[in-house]
């Protein structure tokens, strides 16, 4: 390919992209991001390109191979375009079914439909399914339509029409304008106006300046950054050039876990595309502007997520986060200006440019605009990415896109902002989603994690998953933060094994609330969350343990017992079969016991048993 | 020059220094222990924390690390300062305990229980030894490793380094395991014997008004708020 030099060259370019691509030929769109390829999209991927071949139909039918689709629980899914028909929970052995039935006989395969677990009703497109239906999605929908390793595929979608919008008609000042106007605030958690972050990196008086791309996430169960840096990389490659364009940066970073391999894949391919266009490197679209992107990988340490150890990291350092002031955006990456935004927040620039502030600020609540993806996962039905305008209700996203709890079970809580977010209850389950509202609540935005619990959930034992996390992942610096955590984990490992006491939950309270105090960085200030908010809605789980010594939801194995009824009991030997401490006695047709000196609560005869007949006290 | 407020006082600070440097500049104390004047401010031990702000936004940062700006309010022994500091050295000596400047620390803010179990591991990790190492006698022998509840101080692989000289100057700077104390009983982890030392201060101010003595420093007037 032939470097684009100016505006006129990119604007060929897009007629002949858009005449390549008008005419109306059947394609289908598999989503094989990380969770689709777990899934295993790629037999079906295989299974698609030899039935193709087979049947003599390569030509007249595309094959897409794309990131996720966002419908996590289905894959792996198919999209069959023009008609957008949505098949899920494929098998290699149904693609020769869906070329013959659907693509060559244009017949719907009503098994490989997708039924609403609520209302048993079938879906045959994927407009049509709740789960799309209630979403609003701006940046996630070009994973539909995009193949990640074809910069074609992203130019065909409006791509890189902002920049070169940018580069010809506006200023660097206008740039930062536009996006203060639109109200855009940063992704990553904290939700600082993104405008103006940009403004005071451009105002610092050294010359060289740095932008980076956090994607480093690691908040456990939140993959929305992994997610548009699979499916969509050059979205958030256009963010950066226009955020650098206005912040006047040479250089930027993209820091992104190892852990993603996918993700470093695709980044890497698409700035190796996006310069040999020539929308990176020297003399952007003819514009004297120069900038360019290095990739660096991040060993997966949570705290390296936090601006100023992400910037340590970088420099080679070890990732502690430091003193601020001095911002990064006065002094950052090697001692110069620099400004990070997260990835949602880069994939959202190009979003505002083409379709301009005004638009983009009428989405969402006062405070918080545009929207936001979160990732539902834990007990629903539907597990995926969803991206919804900012004001949304908990209700609206876990009953209605998310298809409700698991098993029809009752919801308990939903834990927001991962690892040192808050856990929010049934009662404020109508609580709008913006910056504001969940702060008050006791938890935060955070990067967008949602985990939904059901009322076998042990919410003392949440606070300790989460709070093992945060022992692990604390950088160290700060006691406050270091000991803080690990002392905390301490009392609530205590409480949840039975050996807890009358004030641990003061003294919790009071340790927690000098964590938040003390702590430097984000990660220390935030660490009492999981504490603090699980005590204040559900302080009488915490007190069952202590006084009672009892685990309402069932969960804390040294609280609990294994028990046998009588009545429901038919003697059938299936959980001896499974128990494997060999606790469980009793012969064929009479009533078995279980050992309690024996068991270890492991939960197998529960699974094992098809009468209800073991019950957990 | 700068100028900020600190405990109510209008006070002028040198472009650069911290909040520390300028209340010792004015002879406000402020408690330190991973502070040391010859060595970079490291803002680990928490102890020299001061608030800083007014109303809902005021927030508690480290004085050694922060440095002053125009028009900054400081206060340097709120409630919330001395509650965060007590518990700071709670910490510390429970993990510990036999730890002299600890437990004097202890005895002079009052911290009169230590709740958690004490490990007594010695190694608070204030890093004072690794910046000695580092920056004055330029030897890089010691290092942090691992992170979170896994950090600890040690030399590259854990085998004697090459690069130490034998100097001594981790030892020596170390508040933990330099000077001992031999008062606390295992239970508690606190020694308290030389809480009889400095006099106590008997009167009660609300924000810290205590002129009498080093402003808040012994935090009796914060321990218990007289029935009224």
């Amino acid at each position: 390919m032939k470097k684009i030099n100016n505006t006129s060259e990119f604007n060929d370019l897009k007629r002949k992209i858009e005449e390549s691509k008008s005419n109306q030929k059947t394609t289908i769109t598999i989503s094989s991001g990380t969770c689709g390829l777990a899934r295993g999209s790629n037999h079906i991927i295989k299974a698609f390109q030899e039935e193709l071949k087979k049947q003599r139909i390569e030509d007249k039918v595309e094959l897409k191979i794309t990131g996720c689709h966002g419908f996590c629980e289905v894959e792996p899914n198919i999209v069959i375009f023009p008609d957008e028909i949505f098949y899920q929970k494929l098998e290699p052995k149904d693609v020769k079914e869906i070329i013959s039935e659907t693509i060559l006989g244009h017949k719907i395969i009503d098994r490989l439909l997708y039924t609403d677990p609520q209302s048993n009703q079938k879906f045959i497109y994927k407009k049509e399914i709740p789960f799309y239906k209630k979403q609003k999605r701006l940046l996630l929908e070009n994973n539909l339509f995009v193949d990640p390793t074809e910069i074609e595929d992203f130019l065909a979608v409006e791509g890189y029409t902002a920049l070169n919008k940018v580069l010809t008609e506006l200023s660097p000042e206008q740039v930062i304008e536009i996006i203060k106007k639109s109200g855009l605030r940063g992704r990553g958690g904290a939700g600082f106006p993104t405008g103006r972050k940009w403004e005071i990196t451009r105002k610092a008086k050294i010359k060289e300046k740095y932008i980076i791309c956090n994607a480093d996430e690691g908040d456990p169960g939140a993959y929305m950054d992994r997610s548009l840096l699979e499916g969509n990389p050059h979205s958030v490659i256009e963010g950066m050039i226009i955020g650098a364009y206005a912040i006047g940066a040479s250089k930027g970073y993209i820091y992104v876990r190892d852990e993603y391999p996918l993700a470093v894949e695709n980044v890497t391919r698409a700035i190796q595309q996006a310069k040999e266009y020539g929308f990176l490197g020297e003399n952007i679209l003819g514009s004297n502007f120069d900038f360019d992107i290095e990739i660096y990988k991040g060993a997966g340490a949570f705290v390296c997520g936090e601006e100023t150890a992400l910037i340590g990291s970088i420099e080679g350092k070890r990732g502690v986060p430091r003193q601020r002031p001095p911002y990064p955006a006065q002094k950052g990456l090697f001692g110069k200006p620099t400004n990070i935004n997260n990835v949602e927040t880069w994939a959202n620039v190009p979003l505002i440019i083409n379709k301009g502030p005004e638009w983009y600020s009428k989405i969402g609540t006062n405070g918080s605009k545009g929207t936001k993806i979160f990732s539902l996962v834990g007990k629903i039905n539907n597990t995926g990415l969803v991206e919804v305008p900012m004001g949304m209700t908990l209700r609206e996203i876990i009953y209605e896109i998310g298809g409700g709890i698991l098993g029809g079970k009752e919801f308990k809580a939903v834990q927001t902002g991962g690892p040192s977010g808050g856990c929010i209850p049934k009662e404020l389950l109508d609580l709008p989603i913006d910056f504001e509202s969940l702060t008050e609540a006791g938890s935060i935005m955070g990067s967008g994690g949602m985990i939904v619990m059901d009322e076998n959930t042990c919410m003392v034992d949440v606070a300790k998953y989460f709070l093992n996390f945060l022992r692990e992942e604390s950088c160290g610096k700060c006691l406050s933060c270091r000991e803080g955590t690990q002392r905390m984990w301490e009392i609530v490992r205590d409480i949840s094994e039975g050996k807890g006491k009358e004030g641990d939950i003061e003294l919790l309270e009071e340790l927690a609330e000098a964590v938040k105090d003390a702590s430097m960085c984000g990660l220390g200030q935030t660490a009492a969350n999981p504490v603090l908010s699980t005590l204040r809605y559900f302080r009488d789980e915490y007190e069952a343990h202590i006084k009672e010594k009892k685990c309402p939801a069932g969960v804390c194995k040294d609280l609990i017992q294994y028990f046998i009824l009588e009545d429901k009991c038919t003697g059938c030997l299936a959980c001896i079969k499974v128990c494997p401490q060999e606790a469980i006695s009793g012969e064929l047709k009479k009533l078995h016991i279980i050992d309690q000196n024996k068991c270890i609560k492991c939960g197998a005869c529960v699974e094992a048993c098809r009468f209800d007949a073991i019950i957990i006290k | 020059m700068v100028k900020l407020i600190i405990n109510n006082l209008e006070v002028e600070a040198q472009e650069g220094w911290t909040i520390l440097e300028t209340a010792k500049f004015y002879g406000l104390e402020i408690p330190t222990l991973c502070y040391h004047e010859g060595l970079t401010p490291y803002g680990g031990c928490r102890l020299c924390l001061v608030e800083i702000g007014e109303g809902k936004k005021s927030k508690l940062v480290t004085s050694c690390t922060y440095p002053v700006e125009e028009g900054l309010i400081v206060r340097t022994d709120t409630k919330r300062v001395i509650q965060a500091r007590r518990m700071m050295i709670e910490l510390m000596l429970s993990v510990a305990p036999y730890s002299k400047v600890i437990q004097d620390l202890a005895s002079k803010f009052g911290v009169t229980k230590v709740r958690f179990k004490p490990r007594n591991e010695e190694c608070i990790l204030c890093g004072l030894c690794v910046r000695m190492c580092h920056e004055q006698m330029d030897a890089q022998a010691i290092g942090f490793v691992n992170r979170g509840k896994d950090l600890r101080i040690t030399t590259p692989f854990d085998i004697r380094s090459e690069r130490c000289r034998l100097c001594g100057g981790c030892i020596y700077i170390c508040p933990a395991c330099q000077l001992r104390c031999q008062g606390p009983e295992t239970e508690t982890a606190l020694c308290n014997a030389c809480l009889t030392i400095e006099p106590t201060c008997l009167d009660y101010y609300d924000e810290l008004q205590c002129w009498m003595y080093n402003a808040g420093r012994c935090g009796t007037c914060v321990r218990e708020e007289p029935k009224k």
